[in-house]
């Protein structure tokens, strides 16, 4: 690692204040992400400023038909939440899914969206439920959120704060793991509203996407047999070390239909 | 900067760079080797200790992190206060012969104690699922389970508490 200064501010309009007025500075918030890549030096910021002080940012609040995850809080609270549990049980089990117990004791909702890392499991949570993004200036719709390979909607001194999720009627998240990394080779979050139900990949691409033809299919029979006959086309999709394209493009079907399946379980 | 935290119940303060990683603090200021470094790619989990009682990583924890909190590292774990025994987890993993070389046991013990605090009854796929982060290269993990599944009773029973 290269040196840099180390900001903890308790405010976040000071917070925003350091990002902006100190060139190159980055937030870090449980640094899961962020501090591997400055081991590798793949970033080299001239500052630090941590989130961890803005204590407020942290937990979950029931607000009847939403449930609000602070943007500080942990992936273990929300895997063991127990309103989340018993209201949105599918986003609890991706929690539970990420990485290991470490990663889970220290990684933040709000950072794994802010970062938006096209294996990531929240950004399928987050497109799925069609959650709100909340942030230190505004609110932006996840379906306006997510741009594409670690690209998201934020502005370079926008911090986000929270993320309020719709409660569904049924809600399901399954994911074919890279084995060493366990990030997701594809995961698919699929959620049932009284108006129809959405889709969304990740991994499989470069970001997280919607699947049209599915949510129109489950919106008519949310059944794992109604998407069985679905193709989805490896063009565009992801070839690596890990999958083929066509392999990934394969995988969405499996794991749609078992997202399904976690969801009516 | 200087940063002042409880370390296996002490008191600690240090002088360090932010750009100083817990496990490298640990290690080569404060002469706690107990802690290994395998990947330092936050993979093997030989760094595990325990920050506010959660597990993590210490080759991924900035020093910084540690301002005012308390941290456990394999040498504060320790049997019932003066009574000169092993941790009933420490026990159990030798009694289970739950290791070889031993390079990735104080890992190992770090993330079955918190699983264990976490959760009382654990079944084996408990076991399996919050080792995930913790590998082994000599024991094919089948007695680190069984230690930790012995191990977690006896926590539980009070046993050496």
């Amino acid at each position: 690692m290269k040196p840099f200064a180390y900001h903890q501010p308790d405010q976040i309009a000071d917070a925003a204040k350091l990002l902006t007025s100190i060139e190159d500075s980055k937030l870090v918030a449980g640094g899961m992400t962020l501090i591997p890549t400055l081991k590798q030096r793949l970033a080299s910021p001239v500052a630090l400023v941590d989130l961890t002080r803005l204590g407020d940012l942290s937990g979950i609040t029931d607000g009847g038909d939403t449930v609000t995850i602070g943007a500080m809080t942990p992936h273990a609270l929300v895997a063991a939440s127990k309103l989340l549990q018993t209201k949105i049980p599918g986003l609890a089990a991706l929690a539970s899914m990420i990485g290991d117990p470490a990663v889970r004791s220290r990684g933040t909702i709000g950072g794994s969206v802010a970062n938006n890392d096209p294996a990531a499991d929240y950004p399928a949570g987050v497109l799925g439920l069609g959650a709100t993004i909340i942030t230190s200036t505004r609110e932006i719709a996840a379906d306006k959120f997510f741009l594409g390979l670690f690209e998201t909607a934020l502005e370079p001194s926008e911090i986000i704060t929270a993320i309020r999720f719709p409660v569904p009627t049924k809600a399901g998240y399954a994911k074919f793991k890279a084995p060493a990394s366990r990030y997701a080779l594809v995961g698919v979050f699929v959620a049932k509203f009284a108006d129809g139900v959405r889709v969304a990949v990740t991994g499989a691409g470069s970001g997280v996407f919607r699947v049209a033809p599915m949510e129109a299919a489950l919106s008519g029979n949310f059944d794992a047999s109604a998407i069985a006959a679905i193709k989805i086309d490896a063009d565009g999709l992801t070839s690596d070390i890990h999958a083929e394209a066509d392999y990934r493009a394969h995988l969405v079907t499996v794991m749609a239909k078992r997202a399904v399946g976690a969801a009516l379980s | 900067m200087q940063i002042s935290f409880i370390l296996n119940g002490r008191p600690t303060t240090v002088d360090v760079e932010p750009a100083t990683l817990v496990a490298e603090l640990l290690r080569e200021r404060l002469s706690l080797t107990g802690t290994h470094i395998g990947c330092d790619t936050s993979q093997c989990g030989a760094c595990v200790v325990h920050l506010n009682g959660l597990p993590v990583k210490s080759c991924t924890l900035l020093a910084p992190a540690l301002m005012g909190a308390t941290l456990l590292t394999i040498e504060g774990l320790q049997g019932a206060p003066g009574s000169n025994r092993m941790h009933p987890m420490q026990e159990a993993f030798r009694e289970h012969h739950g290791l070889q070389c031993g390079f990735c046991t104080p890992g190992m013990l770090m993330t079955a104690v918190a699983l264990a605090a976490e959760k009382p009854n654990l079944t084996e796929a408990d076991v399996r699922h919050g080792l995930e982060g913790n590998i082994c290269r000599c024991t094919g993990y089948q007695n680190i389970v069984v230690s930790v599944m012995a191990g977690a009773a006896a926590m539980n029973a009070g046993n050496g508490e």
